[in-house]
């Protein structure tokens, strides 16, 4: 039965692969969404089943077939699903559905064989993603880890015939391959060093070795080099340079690969290898500070931006660096929460976005919006709950999971990165707000003068033309809007009277096969009076982020809304902090200073004009140049005159016969 | 009776001749005609072998080889007046364009 949950969307994308181009519209999106909602169903089932197995035994595996079979070593092609993936599926098929139906009216403006092919990418795309989640083994995972990472490229290129579309789809591709590069390598590491690549047995064998605290030692630098792979994919420092690019592929593909699913493949597979991470702290204090700086640095760029897509991007690059700090801190749960409500609350975010540049026929940058929170209602309203929802405003889904992360921060001991986060978090209202402001609020400065962009044609341009999002676009915003504000109440924390209910379903997966894991579904059951201190200790760092949220809206409000000179103000006093932030801190250029320029120079004098045009060509050339020389001393024998043929034939046989003769 | 190395000896002197006659001389009819010498010393040898062993095996190929001579003249006659027509020549030396 598993099997049938990327089987689904896997045959969706055969038929609109190969017959897309002669289906009408309306059929290739049906059978698209319809895949997937028949995964979803599927996903939903199977969640079930395990959900009626007592917590330790919570999963249910089935082997397709046995892929590698070489002497001892055995591979087969095995799908699990425990309560970690139960997550990721249900939220891969779950928004992936909706994103699915709201693409059926966005891309409609596309030709039909167009169309067909976004359908089908997106189609791929959910079925290597839910093989990447359920995969029971390294290879298995690595196989959608791959395919994602392709269909990643094929999306963001999708207007190939637009030169930056084509230039981003490269770039992503390229720099993913560098943390895949390093995925391999920690792939084969523990493979070489544990001589088993499926998940279950590395846990039980991870499990038996102490921690190798101060040291660092081989679980040390597998996990690492893991963790570098989850940096390309996850979009961290320092191969995060990727993502913000990729918002040149459409806006649905945005919100569902670059928000939603694909960029929390990293988050997941931390999640999914914690026995492994928790026995190399050195490695998990890496990860989490790393995830606090990107959370800090991705949130300074995105208080500038001025493209709608970007600031959202950058965003989801400073919530993914939440995620890696939780992930770091130990806190597997509390980061697996938040890849789980952020992925409603961004898609929603971003298909927000895709309805106000579908209304404005392809405007994406925000000095050309405002006011048009009386045009597009239905987007207004849904963009403004997944902004709160983001903000962490008390009790929409973002508070509750932002809210553990940070707890779970402090509790670890490291304030330095619970400030970090405080402070991301802060920037996150601030950037959120601004962009909220100066798309919807204020006087409208989108009329027909003003145009940059972009692939659709800019035929009207009149006021009366901003129509809100089609139906079934708002439908799914609308849908999406109340899983930002619901999703996080199957999490909500002791201390306000809740069960924590993800956290205590989530536990078996973190912990290695057999443990006993009571201890830490009940954290309740700790002392009283340390109970009372933490509850105390939680309610005054919840209090904090709560006020750390409004705050950020008011000053927001206080600089958009109010006094809009005084952004201007700050931005001509300090001109050297907002050009850096403005550009992205020159990383781009440093990248290209460092990496780029130095291949291209190396490989076009080098390798080009050196070794290929001298070493190469010069062997070939120079045995060509040999043999003319050998020919034109020997083809002096060759006089044309028959009669000096016939007489060395003439000496010939004689000397041959003269041999036998008197040998 | 004549002794077989008598044959040969005539036969060898004969082929010499014919050889000599191909290298030596300067006219294309010539040395197709030394050929013919060359050819007949050889028929020569063959019919002294076949009488010293009884077979008839030898005089046989002979009749083989006078009849390929024959086709060996036309032919080569043909192909002699056509290099005259196109270089008014019949010097061997002549043709000496079949090269690099």
């Amino acid at each position: 039965m598993l099997a049938l949950i990327p089987l689904f969307p896997l045959l969706g994308f055969l038929i609109n692969a190969s017959f897309g181009r002669r289906l009408p519209k309306t059929l290739s999106g049906s059978v698209a969404s319809a895949v997937m909602v028949a995964s979803f169903a599927v996903s939903a089932m199977a969640v079930w089943q395990i959900a009626g197995l007592p917590a330790e035994q919570r999963a249910i595996e089935q082997t397709v077939y046995t892929w590698i079979a070489s002497g001892d070593f055995v591979l087969d092609l095995r799908l699990r699903v425990d309560p970690l993936s139960a997550v990721m599926i249900l939220v891969i098929t779950g928004i992936g559905s909706l994103i699915h139906i709201y693409s059926a009216a966005y891309m409609h403006e596309e030709a039909d064989g167009e169309y067909a092919r976004y359908f089908s990418y997106l189609n791929l795309f959910a079925a290597f993603m839910l093989v990447l989640v359920l995969g029971a083994n390294f290879l298995v995972l690595f196989v959608g880890w791959e395919g994602v990472g392709l269909c990643s490229y094929l999306l963001i290129g999708f207007w190939f015939k637009k030169r930056s579309a084509a230039d981003a789809g490269k770039k992503a591709f390229v720099v993913n391959r560098i943390g895949d590069y390093a995925f391999i390598l920690g792939m084969l590491f523990l493979f070489v060093r544990f001589g088993t690549l499926d998940f279950q047995q590395l846990a039980a064998t991870v499990a038996t070795i102490p921690p190798e605290a101060g040291v660092f030692g081989a679980l040390s630098i597998a996990s690492l080099l893991l963790f570098i792979g989850a940096t390309g994919k996850s979009a961290q420092i320092p191969l995060y340079v990727w993502l913000p690019d990729a918002m040149e592929g459409p806006t649905p593909v945005s919100a569902l690969i670059h928000a939603a699913t694909m960029v929390t493949a990293g988050v997941y597979m931390i999640g999914r290898n914690a026995v492994l991470f928790s026995h190399a702290p050195e490695t998990m204090l890496i990860v989490a500070v790393v995830g606090a700086l990107t959370a800090l640095m991705a949130g300074t760029i995105g208080l500038v931006q001025n493209d709608i897509k970007r600031v959202l991007a950058y965003s989801t690059v400073s919530q993914l660096g939440l995620m890696f700090l939780a992930m770091g801190m130990g806190a597997f749960g509390a980061g697996i929460f938040h890849l789980y409500t952020h992925a409603f609350f961004k898609a929603l975010l971003f298909l927000g976005a895709g309805a106000v540049i579908h209304a404005l026929h392809g405007e994406q940058d925000i000095r050309n919006m405002g006011g048009l929170k009386g045009y597009l209602p239905v987007t207004y309203w849904t963009f403004v709950i997944g902004a709160l929802a983001i903000a962490g405003v008390p009790f929409l889904s973002g508070f509750f999971s932002k809210d553990e992360i940070l707890y779970e921060t402090f509790r670890g001991g490291h304030w330095i990165l619970w400030l970090i986060g405080v402070v991301a978090s802060l920037l996150t209202a601030i950037y959120m707000f601004r962009l909220v402001f100066l798309t919807f609020h204020g006087q409208r400065r989108y009329g027909p003068a003003v145009s940059n962009s972009s692939h659709h044609a800019p035929s009207h341009r009149a006021p009366s033309h901003l129509h809100d999002a089609p139906p079934a676009m708002a439908l799914v915003l609308i849908v999406l809007a109340i899983g930002s504000v619901l999703a996080g109440y199957v999490g909500v924390p002791h201390v306000l009277g809740g069960q924590n209910h993800l956290a205590a379903w989530l536990a078996p997966s973190f912990a290695a096969p057999g443990a006993i894991v009571a201890g830490e579904v009940a954290g309740g059951l700790e002392a009283p009076a340390k109970a009372a201190e933490g509850a105390a200790l939680e309610l005054t760092l919840m209090g904090v982020s709560s006020a750390i949220a409004l705050i950020g809206i008011g000053i927001a409000a206080f600089i958009w809304l109010r006094r809009p000179e005084i952004a201007a103000a700050m931005a001509r006093h300090y001109p050297g902090l907002h050009r850096l932030l403005l550009n992205k801190y020159y990383v781009d250029e440093v990248y290209d200073a460092m990496v780029v320029q130095p291949i291209q120079v190396g490989s076009q004098d080098i390798l080009w004009r050196g070794f290929d045009v001298r070493v190469i060509d010069g062997a070939v050339n120079g045995t060509g140049v040999i043999v003319a020389a050998g020919s034109a001393v020997l083809r002096q024998l060759q006089t044309g005159s028959v009669r000096a043929y016939a007489g060395s034939m003439f000496i010939g046989v004689v000397v041959i016969l003269g041999y036998y003769l008197w040998r | 009776m004549i002794p077989l190395s008598h044959y040969l000896i005539v036969s060898a002197l004969i082929f010499a001749i014919g050889t000599a006659g191909v290298f030596l001389r300067r006219n294309l009819i010539t040395i197709l005609l030394s050929i013919e010498i060359m050819l007949n010393a050889v028929n020569l040898t063959f019919v002294a072998f076949a009488r010293q062993s009884g077979s008839l095996d030898g005089q046989i190929i002979v009749l083989f080889v006078m009849a390929v001579a024959a086709a060996e003249a036309a032919v080569g006659l043909a192909i002699v007046i056509g290099l005259y027509r196109h270089r008014e020549s019949l010097n061997p030396d002549a043709f000496a364009s079949l090269k690099w």
